[in-house]
């Protein structure tokens, strides 16, 4: 059924795995600088474009949408091809467009942040006429994706797609929504969005939730689905669970983001819905996590000789265990305790550090090797490093914000023995530093794990110990013969 | 009988149904805020920022102060008591987009207006720690050394207009003398506050605004518009 000379783009694939692991660097990078910021102040040297204010959507949107969203859009483009046994749609042009317009987008969202440009909205801080370039970006990368679909020659859509293909609307939507604004003149960078207070507020956490739950979690499940059975050479574990798992998660979704507003301004049965709809949100999350680790069932011994899928399978237990931590937080009476605390910090930590950033290792030690025709990785020991330094970080980083954020919640809400609060603010802010510097520690340590990925891929490319065959050949004469 | 094949071979179907999957939770909930009048509370007191508030608002947005600092007093005893009353709709009814924030690395902001004086307001935001030793605040002193750009004011309040902040053409027609009139003690404020009621003129200089007047500016205001003198628990009723 299928043409035996098809052959696909893998370069573009290469480029956007380069450029992931370079925003990866940049991401961790600015995260230790920030976090030494909080722990010692003087960090902010008193120059307005290191300040944490500016250097903070830097960290946020290097990690999400360059390093999180160059690993989305080249896996799901080595995906689809691979699945569909179709060229991308389009030809290279539109494909290097994707992936030039894209990496073009950050570099220019992290300049104007530090400059001094933001719409001051979390996780959607570009300038409008940032959103319009990237509008035009994404709209080409969706054709891209549902033309490969279109022109498929598998009868059957193959689930990580369902997921990729649901990840790519749905952000096509929050974003175009979310950053509705109009400009002070078509010549300045300011503008005003349309919505105010309390809507406002709402469509940001609309937005900002499903950010988490289209662009980190079913983009990243669309991962999951392609890479853990072909790390671990079985078949997904349930075909009935995936489909129920899918409709449910994206149905359910997008109605969690008023949890970010309890006990504010916003109606009260905006936040009930919100809160119960995230706690609903516990059980296709959960479903997913099955589906992914008993996919394992009966090589489960992989595990000892593969550390690549190690990170694979970890990070789906990550998954798990902030899939449950926050319906947990959801719950409003937990949610007065934790909001504004860094116990948040830490919940997104470990479902960014734990579940995303270790996925995408996962898959890109499975792909560097592939896609760069090599016999395999160039050291399965320094992957183990970089498994084992990693993860102690994210237990120093989630566990040191865990102390800090109930802490902070308790300090705020004490009272002495004569009925007034126990604390002032500057206490409590006094009280979290010694944790602030474990958190800064376990960035450290999380960043030093991805620098010895990139040099154990850099010479999985490089060194002729994982040349496949001769190593005399230019890798595409080998490609050819695939 | 309905079979999940037939989404799974048909690419055009999967996506109709995932938007239209994806539509409804948002729909439900965004749309009545819109709608329900009782949303946004009626009040006493509120009004459009001045000129100068409005462009200390813009800088508190560009160096990312609603990362550290939340502007929303939750309904809960403890906040009620640390930082004044809880935060109604209607006191962010003008602010596009909204500054609530989501983590307090320092204390929230909704009414820190008139709370300090602009003096203190100046030295604290020049170097925070000394004034507040514990502090993890970066330094703004180079606002003081910055002149404030506000050459478009007019088209800031315009553009305010357009996405229904209900500016009046006088106030978009003395937009310039407002700001200058905040900025300075020695000028007289008296048409700036007819316009703009409980604005507070903050110390400046002779010199052209910085941005550091206009920014205190701004933070004087916070939280101080609403008469709760005039309101009623009823009134507050979502």
């Amino acid at each position: 059924m299928s043409n035996p000379a098809i052959t696909y783009n893998e370069d573009v694939v290469r480029k956007f795995v380069i450029a992931g692991m370079f925003w990866a660097v940049v991401a961790f990078l600015v995260g230790v600088y920030i976090a030494a910021e909080l722990a010692w102040p003087e960090a902010n040297l008193g120059l307005s474009f290191v300040n944490f204010g500016r250097l903070r959507p830097v960290h946020t949107s290097a990690a999400i949408f360059a390093f999180g969203g160059s690993v989305l859009i080249g896996t799901s483009f080595y995906v689809v091809q691979r699945t569909c046994r179709a060229r991308l749609f389009g030809g290279e042009a539109l494909a290097d467009f994707v992936f030039w317009g894209y990496q073009f987008f950050i570099v220019m969202a992290a300049l104007s942040y530090v400059m001094g440009f933001s719409q001051g909205q979390e996780y959607a801080e570009p300038e409008w006429h940032l959103d319009v370039w990237l509008t035009v970006v994404w709209v080409a990368y969706a054709v891209i994706f549902v033309g490969t679909l279109l022109k498929r020659e598998e009868p059957h859509i193959y689930v990580a797609n369902w997921f990729y293909l649901a990840f790519i609307l749905t952000i096509a939507v929050l974003h175009v929504v979310n950053n509705a604004a109009i400009p002070i003149s078509m010549y300045s960078a300011k503008s005003y969005a349309v919505y105010a207070g309390v809507q406002s507020a709402l469509i940001q956490w609309w937005y900002g939730h499903n950010a988490v739950g289209f662009f980190l979690t079913a983009g990243f499940l669309g991962m999951m689905y392609y890479f853990i059975p072909k790390q671990a050479d079985r078949p997904i574990y349930s075909y009935r669970l995936s489909v129920v798992h899918f409709w449910s998660l994206v149905f359910m979704y997008i109605w969690a983001g008023p949890h970010h507003l309890h006990y504010t301004s916003l109606p009260d049965w905006t936040q009930t819905l919100g809160m119960v709809f995230s706690l609903m949100l516990w059980m296709p999350s959960w479903g997913g996590m099955i589906n992914g680790l008993m996919t394992l069932s009966g090589a489960w011994d992989k595990l000892r000789t593969d550390p690549a899928l190690r990170f694979s399978v970890t990070a789906v237990g990550f998954y798990g265990m902030s899939t449950f931590e926050g319906p947990v937080l959801s719950i409003r009476d937990v949610n007065a305790l934790a909001h504004y605390t860094d116990w948040i910090v830490g919940h997104v930590h470990s479902g960014t550090l734990g579940w995303n950033a270790f996925i995408s290792f996962g898959a890109i030690y499975y792909l560097v090797p592939v896609l760069w025709q090599r016999s395999g990785l160039y050291s399965t020991r320094l992957v183990a490093w970089h498994y084992w330094i990693s993860t102690l970080g994210i237990v120093l980083y989630i566990s040191s914000m865990w102390v800090a954020g109930i802490m902070q919640g308790l300090m705020w809400r004490a009272y002495d023995a004569f009925g007034f609060l126990q604390y002032s603010f500057a206490e409590s802010v006094n009280a979290v530093h010694p944790y602030y510097v474990i958190r800064w520690m376990g960035g450290v340590m999380f960043f030093v794990g991805a620098l010895i990925m990139v040099y154990n891929l850099v010479m999985t490319v490089r060194s002729s110990s994982t040349s496949r065959a001769a190593p005399d050949y230019p890798a595409g004469a080998i490609a050819a013969g695939e | 009988m309905f079979r999940h094949e037939w989404i799974e071979k048909n690419a055009i179907l999967l996506l109709v149904l995932t938007l239209l999957t994806v539509a409804i939770g948002g729909i439900v909930e965004i749309i009545p805020l819109f709608t329900i009048e009782t949303t946004v509370e009626h009040v006493v007191g509120m009004r459009p920022y001045t000129p100068l508030e409005l462009m200390g608002r813009n800088i508190y947005i560009r160096e990312g102060c609603y990362l550290c600092h939340s502007q929303q007093i939750r309904a809960l005893k403890d906040e009620v008591e640390r930082y004044g009353h809880f935060s109604l709709a209607a006191e962010s009814m003008y602010d596009h987009p909204f500054q609530w924030g989501s983590k307090r690395i320092g204390p929230d902001l909704a009414r820190v207006g008139g709370k300090y004086s602009s003096d203190w307001h100046y030295a604290h935001l020049t170097n925070p720690q000394e004034l507040v030793p514990e502090s993890l605040m970066p330094k703004y002193g180079f606002m003081a050394n910055t002149p404030l750009d506000f050459d478009h004011i007019a088209e800031h309040l315009r553009a305010n207009r357009l996405v229904g902040v209900p500016y009046t053409p006088d106030q978009i027609a003395h937009a310039n003398d407002d700001l200058l009139a905040q900025a300075n003690p020695q000028a007289d404020a008296e048409a700036l506050m007819k316009r703009y009621p409980k604005a507070v003129v903050v110390p400046g200089n002779d010199r052209a605004p910085t941005e550091l007047d206009a920014l205190v500016a701004y933070l004087q205001m916070l939280g101080t518009l609403v008469d709760f003198a005039n309101t009623s628990a009823e009134k507050l009723q979502q």
